[in-house]
């Protein structure tokens, strides 16, 4: 090294991409914001679709707007935006790094159906079967596993929810899908169900008849009352298929040449043999006995299970071309590989009974179990009852008789007495178990008793003695105290002395065991056998120790069910099959879903919310003792159909999607996916934004308010549903106990806010009951005119203070109370109760403030619970994984300053996340976080970002029209309804047509590839697509064009699914010929379309701020720091605005400055920014220009300065009122807020009083205007000051006159900590107001007030009253607004674009809006929304150029008479007369549209009266010549502007 | 009583951001409505012109609804 100077590492390059926490409308706005601004953006949602709870609400407060209506466009805009990577059903685990540079793990949960393949065409949810409540629907309604969260989801994809095993398929061996084929019984779909078993089974109806079925041992409905009888219904729907003659299987096709032995055609060998097969093998199944089925056919009796039943399912197998080989016992294993097998599998079964070892165990008359049945089941007693009755049965031989002792307690046992019983002998058993202890199920032991069998418990068998012919005579028994087995297994048993007997009979049939025979297996064959005389094989395989040999069944596991021999057999097939392939046998495990246990807790709590019913099992017919003992007909009944569906009906869904595959079948594009694996993913980032939202308080928890409990109470979100339209009552409100209108509704205030448990206010609960009330009531009026109600409905609302706070609040809340009647009491509840007969909710409460002292009691007929925020323990735990710091709720601890930057850099946060709050603010917030992860990252600007490709468009305007016509099955969705193919075929007959075909999806991947190539080949030049709605897919088939090198506006769509098929799916012809008229009028108009351009403006990446105060200050900074030139205007000599006169700022933790030495901070870091040039004593005199290219005049310092920029921000602010009020002027000792804080620290305005700190000082709150609209700041202001006092003289009295405490969030500590200092507050009413009187100067100050729960005045002689003014708009705001066309509201404060979701944005486009000059607000919400302000403007700046519209307002001048009727109609201010253009006669000036800011409404056109403006893409021909093709009316020539002479006049 | 029932042919100019979403929605809420009422989109309900309505009747319309 020569140089030994050390260079500083660089800071690296920040990462240009930031991921967004949360799909809701504040992650939807961040992700916006920073994609327009060259971000890529990740945006993760744990749910299957973006939305959040926005998309659950009615209507929105206070302009009552539809929610959907309005969230909809940016929920597609989310969707589609190219640098937008939406991540649903993802979770971020795990941030590492620093900011700028993070590396984030994301969880991507299973959706079970590929986003990109699904079209959402909802055939999945129509098949399934499953049915849970709709969580989007806050469970009033129900929905399928499958599903899309709501019907304008976006992804438009469907999902597939598993909550993991129902407890019933993890406990079969064979992994039975009981769940969902009893969820496809209940909807009476006998075949699906039937299919569902017999994808694991293929024995149905046998397994539905003798299974042991362990399924009902685990089902979790035997916590509510008893199992599914799943048993039952599963032998139900066989019943029920069965009923129909068999259809012959077709053979499976064979793919490969190798051969398979299977020796032993029992269930295991059969179900092995049907894999096999169906993988394309040949099988042949070698069986030694004359009859298949094994053990099924020939060990199990008739009475249990028909032999019809077993033929039926062993032909289904053999059917599928099994070489089924009878009477053929293998006796050498190497001869069947010589003979060319290449696999063999051994599933003989255990057909070798047992003989215990005792004396007289080989008399005449001894039989073991597995011949007895074998015989029985192949007719050898065939005659043998009658001979019995008869009485002639022949003693003689080893023959049965007619007193049979069965040795041995287990199923095979009972199965051999019920079998003698039924050939007419007298039988009884004999077993060393004790009743409980016997190995049979106690259903068969207690149908044995009913058959008159007697069985002898606790016995030892000693010998079986013998008659002088050498039979059977009686077996000589003793009683056993107990018995277990050694570690060897060898019994040991404890009998009791003496207790030797004999128990008569002339027959003795061993039970005790049976196994495999296998006695073809030499010592030499290479097939290990164990100690227990079963093959030895690798448990996990089923591969025996010799190559190509496998065992299974019976014969490896000892006898077992036949459900596991199924199993087994299964195991066996997938081994062999691997074998053949020349795969590794061992599989990786699949990762398991988990078993859903229920906990007797959550059943409780479903039960207790209605959700379960307790009902007991449907009971199945059993045909009674007397029908049956004779003969061997079958004991069990079965359902009938309605007594099967009642019983499914019961199943409590446990694992919700229980891979029946209905879905897979449905599906028309392979999209299903039940095999998906969670992954997890790692992604480079610069920043993060957490946007996680709220969760409604649980009001279960507060058991008073009856939730759950009561039916007639419910909370306001589902309320809110129950208000929708698109809700589960279709927009009708019904209570949920009988489906009546309520004409009584309460609701209930702060259910989970400024309670024990939430020490804040949850902010908006207050003016969605207002709005909810003003929606019932409105609802009923509707419903009242339209005759079918009677629209009488009173809504309560019981509240402790309003907070209406925001803007246009205070206006909305007192129109519920004048104008639409909602009655407004101001109380606590004391308690709740149902009417147990009405179902009615009785509301008892005192409400003093009403005058009503006592207790009162009033009827309801509903309640609804006006439930607060929380933040999630999921959104807790997240926080705790990103080590930032929450509060103890789980909040995001945040500071005064910088209100949404988390603890940990590069993280910022927004919405309810950090304090609760509405939309509005979280919509400020998250573009203010935008803002923040955009000044991070500036330079990594448009690093990540893409930028779409496409060829150059081909002119085809001077081209004859070649319309393309593609008309969507949609799956079923239009393709079940109307007549597709008749569409398009229609289509080809219509003029200027010269393609038309019908796909399945118009909308997949290889649909649009396709329509790329079709316009291509066949030189179409205008697409019609006939599909679903162009709002959600019109943008994706434009794109298809561009990318065939059409320009986009040669599209036209027919909405025939949501407008025919969907809507008139009882008549398809009728719906047929409607979407034929719909394709007619798209094809018309789309001849009709015009190839428009969109021009490119250069971008001016300067900005101007209106306003030197912090709303102005902080937007300039945000943007300097991204590199953005900042003009910085302001009219008074110095920058501060606001901040120069506040002393204190509201306690918070973590902040250590005041006001004056924030901004003295903040003031330097402006004059020492380069990018910002600061105008003050400065003032706008007027702008010029569009977005992009602004051109302003200033008036500085009396000189005139132009500046060129490209976005305005105007942060013009507030001042605080000042007048007559309360005698404000008149005397020295009556201040406002401001002068009372400046008062307090000693540093006073001139001619303010300076003195001692008074002893009493009562303050009066809403004074003046705020008597019409709520400052929002001032009752926090007050108590920060009443606060700042005590601190300085704690004895201080102080009392607060307030209409209602507005203190929301967690200002609302401020009003407890207050009332704790000793703080006094008298409510008044605004018809009441308090009385000041000042006498002098020398004479003492007076209030008097009207305590209203005293019901008496008070006289208040304070030494200083203290009057909280209200924010109002500054003077020369109105000139601002003349200057720059802005509109100011009511209240004296600037308009913004949409008051719900465009809070920072002013109609007029380039120009955005922060701080007082929207509304008072507290100094951390004017940080905030100059941040996203600047955020705004940056997505403007951050442009090199700007396309204009194309669909845009088009003036003819020469048409122009210069009315102004454009200039005046437009609700966007863009038309101008301009004196660069003539009118009609060639007079100077006519209208001129800027296209760069025309939005495309059209009004302008419809208004104009000589008809001298076009709308581009929607122009008079084009809307006639549709009319015209509806009726099929020629089109004829009228007073249209022919479009030639429509050309863009620039 | 008439033999023939009047089924009267309607056309509905809608906005495109409110009435012609809620006709959407109106599919997949699965909503009945006669197949005689045509929906023809309009970019604003301030973009119908008196022309189009007439129009409607002049050509065969029995009844013309606005939605915006």
């Amino acid at each position: 090294m020569t140089d030994s100077k050390t260079v500083p590492p660089a800071p690296p390059q920040p990462t240009g991409a930031v991921m967004v926490v949360g799909g809701g409308i504040a992650g939807m706005q961040a992700s916006l914001d920073l994609a327009d601004q060259g971000f890529k953006v990740y945006l993760t949602e744990t749910s299957s679709a973006i939305g959040g709870k926005m998309a659950q609400l009615d209507k929105t407060f206070p302009t009552n707007d539809c929610a959907m209506c309005t969230i909809s466009p940016k929920l597609v805009e989310t969707g589609r935006h190219p640098n937008i990577e939406v991540m649903t059903s993802s979770e971020v685990l795990d941030v590492k790094g620093q900011a700028g540079n993070f590396n984030v793990s994301v969880r991507h949960k299973a959706r079970y159906i590929d986003v990109d393949r699904c079209v959402g065409c909802g055939d999945c949810a129509d098949v399934c079967p499953i049915i849970i409540p709709d969580e989007y629907n806050e469970g009033l309604s129900q929905r399928r596993a499958a599903f899309k969260l709501y019907p304008q989801a976006v992804p438009n994809a469907y999902a597939i929810e598993k909550r993991g095993i129902a407890p019933c398929r993890d406990a079969c061996p064979a992994g039975q899908r009981a769940q969902g084929y009893i969820a496809l019984i209940r909807e009476g779909r006998w075949d699906d169900a039937l299919r569902v078993i017999k994808m694991d089974n293929p024995f149905p109806g046998i397994c539905g008849r003798i299974c042991n079925h362990r399924c009902e041992e685990a089902c979790n409905r035997g916590l509510v009352d008893e199992p599914i009888n799943i048993r039952a219904l599963k032998r139900f729907v066989t019943d029920k298929v069965y009923e129909a003659p068999r259809e012959p299987q077709e053979a499976a096709p064979r793919l490969f040449d190798q051969q398979v032995a299977i020796i032993g055609a029992g269930p295991c060998g059969l179900t092995a043999a049907q894999d096999i097969i169906r993988a394309g093998y040949g099988v042949t199944v070698f069986e030694a006995m004359p009859v298949a089925g094994g053990m099924l056919r020939l060990g199990v009796p008739e009475y249990r299970l028909p032999t019809e039943v077993i033929e039926r399912e062993v032909q289904d197998i053999i059917d599928l071309g099994v070489d089924l080989r009878l009477n053929h016992r293998i006796d050498d294993l190497d001869a069947l590989f010589e003979s060319g097998y290449k696999a063999v599998l051994i599933a003989v079964g255990a057909h070798e009974g047992i003989r215990l070892p005792i004396p007289g165990a080989s008399l005449d008359g001894v039989l073991v179990n597995t011949h007895f049945l074998r015989d029985v089941r192949l007719d050898k007693y065939a005659d043998f009852s009658e001979t019995v009755q008869a009485g002639k049965v022949d003693l003689a031989g080893p023959t049965l008789g007619k007193d049979v002792l069965v040795l041995g307690g287990g199923n095979v046992a009972v199965d051999c007495a019920r079998s003698a019983v039924r050939l007419g002998c007298q039988v009884q058993m004999a077993c060393l178990e004790s009743r409980e202890g016997m190995p049979a199920h106690s259903w068969e032991i207690d149908e044995s008793l009913e058959e008159g069998i007697r069985i002898h418990n606790d016995r030892s068998f000693e010998q079986i003695l013998s008659d002088e012919n050498g039979r059977v005579r009686g077996v000589e028994c003793s009683m056993v105290e107990s018995f277990t087995f050694d570690e060897g297994g060898r019994l040991l048993v404890e009998k009791t002395p003496d207790s030797k007997h004999v128990i008569p009979c002339d027959t003795v049939i061993f039970s005790v065991g049976q196994r495999a025979g296998l006695a073809f297996i030499p010592e030499d064959a290479g097939v290990g056998i164990t100690n227990q005389q079963t093959i030895a094989i690798n448990p996990n395989t089923l591969a025996a120790t010799r190559p190509g040999v496998f065992a299974a069944g019976d014969s490896v596991s000892g006898t077992s069910f036949v459900i596991e021999a199924v199993d087994s057999g299964h195991v066996a097939a997938d081994s062999i099959i691997r074998y053949l392939q020349g795969e590794a046998l061992e599989t990786a495990p699949k990762p398991d879903l988990p078993v859903v246990q229920m906990t007797k807790h959550e059943i409780d709590q479903r039960i207790k919310s209605g959700e379960i019913k307790p009902q007991p099992r449907v009971p199945m017919p059993e045909l009674e003792v007397d029908k049956r003992i004779d003969n061997f007909r079958e004991v069990e009944g079965g359902y009938d159909e309605v007594g099967a569906q009642a019983e499914a009906a019961r199943c409590l869904a446990c694992g919700v999607c229980s891979e029946c595959m209905s879905c897979v079948f449905a599906c028309g594009r392979d999209a299903i996916m039940h095999d998906e694996l969670e992954t997890t993913e790692t992604i480079d980032i610069g920043a993060i934004i957490l946007a996680p939202g709220y969760q409604i308080y649980n009001a279960h928890l507060s058991q008073e308010y009856g939730l759950g409990r009561y039916q007639n109470v419910v909370t306001s979100l589902q309320y809110e549903r129950m208000l929708s339209a698109s809700g589960p009552t279709g927009g009708h409100i019904k209570r949920p106990s009988d489906g009546a209108s309520p004409k009584r509704i309460a609701f209930l205030q702060c259910v989970g806010s400024r309670d024990q448990e939430h020490d804040y206010c949850s902010s908006i609960c207050c003016m969605y009951a207002a709005k909810e009330a003003i929606m019932t009531i409105e609802h009923a009026r509707t419903e009242g005119h339209n005759g079918s109600e009677n629209g009488a409905v009173t809504c309560q609302v019981f509240f402790m203070d309003t907070r209406a706070y925001s803007k246009g609040y205070e206006e909305y809340y007192r129109r519920a109370e004048s104008k639409y009647g909602v009655q407004y009491t101001r109380c606590r509840l004391s308690d709740l109760k149902e009417d147990p007969d009405s179902r009615n909710i009785l509301v008892r409460y005192s409400a003093p403030y009403e005058g009503m002292k006592d207790i009162v009691e009033q009827e309801f007929d509903l309640v609804v619970l006006s439930v607060g925020m929380e933040i999630s323990e999921s959104v807790k735990d997240l926080g705790r994984r990103l080590g930032i710091q929450l509060d103890p709720y789980g909040f995001c601890h945040t500071t005064l300053f910088q209100p949404l930057q988390s603890s940990r850099d590069g993280i910022y946060v927004a919405g309810p996340f950090r304090e609760p709050k509405d939309i509005p603010e979280t919509v400020i917030e998250a573009s203010g976080a935008a803002a923040s992860a955009a000044q991070l990252l500036a330079p990594a600007r448009y690093t990540l970002a893409r930028v779409e490709e496409y060829p150059p468009e081909r002119d085809v305007m001077n081209e004859p029209a070649r319309v393309g016509v593609f008309v969507c099955h949609c799956g079923s969705n239009i393709g079940g309804y109307i007549d597709v193919p008749g569409v398009a075929e229609y289509a080809r007959t219509l003029p200027h047509v010269v393609h038309a075909e019908d796909n399945l999806y118009t909308c997949s991947q290889d649909a649009v590839a396709h329509i790329i190539e079709q316009i291509e080949d066949l030189e179409l030049n205008r697409v019609v697509v006939a599909s679903c709605t162009p709002l959600t897919h019109e943008p994706l088939f434009q794109d298809a064009l561009r990318h065939a090198g059409l320009n986009p506006h040669l599209f036209e769509m027919a909405n025939i699914r949501n407008q025919c098929s969907w809507v008139h799916s009882d008549d398809k012809s009728a719906a047929t010929e409607k979407s034929k008229s719909l394709v007619r009028m798209a094809v018309a108009r789309s001849v009709k379309l015009q190839s428009l351009k969109v021009r490119e403006v250069p971008v001016n990446h300067t900005a101007l701020i209106i306003g030197g105060g912090a709303a102005g200050m902080t937007a300039a900074l945000c943007l300097a720091e991204q590199g953005f030139p900042v003009h910085l205007v302001e009219r008074e000599p110095a920058l501060g605005g606001n901040l120069r006169f506040l002393r204190y700022f509201i306690p918070t933790d973590g902040d250590t400055l005041n006001p004056q030495e924030y901004l003295a901070e903040m003031v330097l870091k402006i004059e020492e920014h380069p990018l910002i040039q600061v105008h003050t004593n400065s003032e706008l005199l007027e702008t010029g220009g569009f977005k992009g290219n602004f051109s302003s005049t200033l008036l500085e310092d009396g000189a005139f300065n132009k500046v060129e920029h490209g976005a305005i921000i105007v942060a013009t602010g507030g001042v605080e009122y000042k007048g007559t009020e309360y005698g404000c002027g008149d005397d020295p000792r009556i201040l406002t807020q401001l002068e009372f804080e400046r008062f307090l620290s000693g540093d006073p305005e001139p001619g303010i009083m300076i003195g001692e700190s008074p002893a009493s000082v009562v303050m009066i709150q809403c004074v003046g205007p705020a008597e019409h609209y709520c400052s929002r700041i001032c009752c926090s202001t007050a108590l920060k000051n009443a606060l700042k006092l005590k601190e300085i003289s704690p004895e201080a009295d102080i009392t607060i006159l307030y209409r209602d405490m507005r203190t929301f969030g967690f200002k609302e500590r401020l009003y407890t900590r207050a009332r704790a200092e000793g703080v006094r507050f008298i409510h008044f009413d605004f018809d009441d107001k308090p009385l000041v009187s000042v006498g002098g100067p020398e004479s003492k100050l007076n209030v008097s007030v009207k305590d209203p729960i005293l019901d008496r005045e008070f006289l208040l002689e304070p030494e200083m009253i203290v009057l909280s003014t209200p924010v109002v708009s500054p003077p020369g705001m109105r000139e601002i607004a003349k200057r720059l066309k802005l509109s100011i509201d009511m209240d004296g404060f600037f308009l913004e674009a949409h008051v719900k979701l465009r809070p920072v944005d002013f109609a007029a486009d380039g120009i955005f809006m922060a701080g007082l000059a929207h509304y008072p607000k507290f100094l951390d919400e004017s940080i905030a929304q100059a941040k996203a302000a600047a955020s705004r403007a940056a997505s403007i700046l951050s442009k090199k150029t700007m396309l204009t519209n194309a669909q845009v307002a088009v003036v003819d001048p020469l048409l122009c008479v210069g009315c102004l009727t454009c200039v005046r109609i437009c609700p966007y201010e863009v038309p101008q007369v301009s004196a660069d253009f003539s009118g009609v006669g060639n007079i100077i000036g006519a209208a001129y549209i800027q296209p760069a800011v025309c939005h495309g409404c059209g009004t302008c056109v419809s208004e104009c009266p000589a008809r001298a403006i076009q709308l581009m893409h929607s122009t008079d021909d084009q809307t006639m010549v549709k009319i015209d093709a509806l009726f099929e009316v020629q089109e004829t020539e009228k007073d249209i502007i022919p479009i030639e002479q429509v050309e863009l006049k620039q | 009583m008439n033999a023939k029932i009047f089924n009267p042919e309607i056309v509905a100019f809608c906005c495109h951001y409110c009435a012609y979403a809620a006709a959407d929605l109106a599919g997949s809420m699965r909503l009945d409505y006669p197949t005689s009422i045509k929906v023809i989109e309009l970019p604003c309900s301030g973009k119908l012109d008196v022309l189009y309505v007439l129009r409607a009747f002049e050509d065969g319309a029995d009844g013309v609804m606005v939605a915006g």
